[in-house]
């Protein structure tokens, strides 16, 4: 009835993988990881409730004692939640994996003649989407709110296109984690102990001259508190080159430490 | 002459496969043989080593000692020919809940090197033959079980491999749907296709295969076809149940003293069996119970059943599925 057997099956398997097909294994992947993000609407709900929420909680809950002003205090967060939404995005990448691999998933892409490192590669760009959606609600609920961009378009491009950047070196640590830790809650677990001192122990949402000695010894050298300058100045105007730079190289530094030591341990399960 | 290569060879070949996680030796040493187009019953108990042979074969796990070969490919050496020849359905369906079940079946024909529109045909075909077009457009999480099943049967399918693993591909069905499997399995046995099937129901094995290896605490113990084994075993069974239950016990002593062999006494069916060698014993066994005025409600000798072998064999039922293993798996 079908073509099972009859395909003239003597026809030998190919020795290795043909060049490009794992880029094309990747593309395939990241279409089925931006298809799930359409299906899974607790996903898209989160993704965009999630800033809605810091927004208006942080704006107003902390704006009249840090700023003595709600507007004044949303021209100065809403760069930090900026960073914060999609600094915790990235934790979705570790959910995937996670899941994928506690359901099996993983194991039927491992017992195709595809890439290695595609499913990895495919997660991480699907997920790109998902930040792409996580900036855009954060910034067009903060224009609800009366953000207003003191910069250039061009420029606002550019802090969009620096926060992509550092989320895709961000989502190799949570990688890491989803594919270290046995269970989802595991993934949340660990992934909010490493990311919480980061985002919160920066000016991201206060600012650093208000801290102790100690703690502002730690914030200064924080990359959190690098990106979130630098986007303040894509955003709002101020300085801008040299916190940028530094977002870059710990972005650049991040992917370097926990890309391979992801694959790694990938590797190590196949 | 590459070409010739896999058509002259059985489908699988393992010789001394040793895997070990940690302290436990999940296989210490497993030789077993699919001969092209049969099917293969890998059966043992739990934490036997079934999944974890299933998993090497089809590249997925190391071994740590032996050799494996599926159509005359190494699964080490050759794993990516290994893998284009090859399905896996493992003992937890592994499609993309997130997904719908065309897109489950496109994504693996396009990482197959499908161009789009073959991979939505043979998408579309599939999903026909396994009875699951009115839900290919749903997202799987809303599937049942049985729907699962299938679906993941179909998702192994789309590379027309030539073998095909089939790790407890009905455990959790109920029979309606166990049933729809089977037959699923069989027609694809009729095309062509070589099966390495583990189960943990014997009467699936006795369905299915056509050979059977049985391992246990990761060596083989037994091997040949259903019927070679339930001869090894000895005999037959005799059943006897009395029509008043009261007589029970004392058909159970009857019996004990004529055969004296081991009598398994079932309560809830009140009857009694018995494995028996010689078969002179009958007309006696009928002639005192009779004497006693014993009247009886059956009356049967029989060949004993897989369930029963496999109990003679390992000394233990054949339950559960390999999750221990699973777990050290997991925990490597």
């Amino acid at each position: 009835m079908t073509a099972f057997a009859e395909t003239p099956a003597v026809q030998a398997p190919a020795r290795r993988l043909g060049p490009g097909t794992g880029l094309r294994n990747t593309f395939t992947l990241t279409w089925r990881s931006v298809l799930k993000i359409k299906t899974n609407m607790e996903d898209v709900f989160g993704l965009s409730l999630q800033p809605i929420m810091y927004l208006v909680l942080f704006t107003y809950v902390f704006g009249g004692a840090i700023s003595g002003g709600t507007h004044k205090y949303l021209q100065f967060s809403l760069p930090g939640i900026l960073v914060l939404s999609v600094v915790f995005a990235t934790l979705g990448t570790g959910l995937m994996l996670n899941q994928d691999i506690t359901t099996g998933v993983f194991d039927r892409f491992r017992s195709l003649p595809i890439a290695r490192w595609a499913p990895l590669a495919g997660a991480v760009l699907g997920d790109m989407v998902r930040y792409m959606i996580s900036v855009a609600v954060t910034l067009g609920f903060g224009m609800i709110l009366g953000f207003r961009i003191e910069t250039t378009p061009l420029a606002a491009a550019a802090g969009c296109l620096l926060l992509l950047l550092f989320a895709l070196a961000m989502c190799w640590f949570s990688a890491l984690i989803g594919l270290l830790t046995k269970t989802p809650q595991g993934v949340q677990l660990f992934g909010f102990l490493g990311m919480f001192p980061l985002v919160f122990g920066s000016n991201l949402l206060v600012p650093t001259n208000t801290m102790p000695g100690w703690l502002q010894a730690f914030v200064k050298v924080n990359p959190i508190t690098a990106l979130t300058g630098a986007e303040r100045g894509l955003l709002i105007g101020g300085p801008v080159g040299i916190l940028a730079v530094r977002s870059l190289l710990w972005a650049l530094g991040i992917f370097v430490v926990f890309a391979p030591l992801a694959v790694r341990v990938y590797r190590r399960k196949t | 002459m590459e070409s010739m290569r896999y058509d002259a060879v059985n489908a699988i070949e393992a010789t001394g496969l040793v895997k070990r996680f940690g302290k436990t030796t999940a296989l210490a040493g497993v030789d077993l043989v699919a001969r092209p187009g049969r099917v293969l019953g890998l059966l043992g108990p739990n934490g036997a080593g079934k999944t974890t042979a299933v998993r090497i074969l089809a590249t997925l796990l190391r071994p740590d000692g032996g050799q494996a070969r599926v159509c005359g490919y190494d699964v080490l050496r050759d794993a990516h020919q290994v893998r284009q020849l090859v399905g896996l359905t493992g003992q937890y369906a592994s499609v993309d809940e997130g997904l719908s079940g065309t897109n489950n079946l496109i994504m693996i024909g396009r990482l197959l090197g499908l161009p789009r529109p073959a991979a939505r045909a043979r998408a579309a075909e599939l999903l026909a033959r396994f009875e699951l077009s009115d839900a290919a457009g749903r997202t799987v999480k809303t599937y049942s079980g049985g729907m699962r099943r299938r679906l993941d049967l179909a998702a192994s399918l789309v590379g027309q491999p030539r073998v095909l693993f089939l790790d407890e591909p009905t455990t959790g069905l109920d029979p309606n749907s166990r049933t729809d499997v089977w037959a699923m399995i069989r027609a694809l046995v009729a095309e062509g296709v070589t099966v390495l099937l583990t189960t943990q129901y014997l009467d699936e094995a006795d369905q299915l295969t056509h050979d059977i290896v049985v391992i246990d605490h990761g060596k083989v113990i037994a091997t040949g076809t259903p019927d070679e084994l339930k001869a090894r075993t000895g005999g037959q069974l005799l059943l006897v149940a009395p029509s008043d239950p009261a007589h029970l016990t004392e058909v159970a002593a009857l019996l004990e003293s004529l055969t004296g062999a081991e009598v398994a006494t079932d309560t809830a069916a009140g009857a009694v069996s018995v494995p028996v060698t010689d078969k002179s014993l009958l007309p006696r066994v009928v002639r005192e119970l009779d004497d006693r005025g014993i009247e009886l409600e059956e009356f049967t000798l029989r060949k004993p059943s897989l369930d029963e072998v496999f109990f003679a064999l390992t000394g233990h039922r054949a339950d559960d599925d390999d999750t221990k293993t699973r777990e050290l798996e997991n925990t490597k």
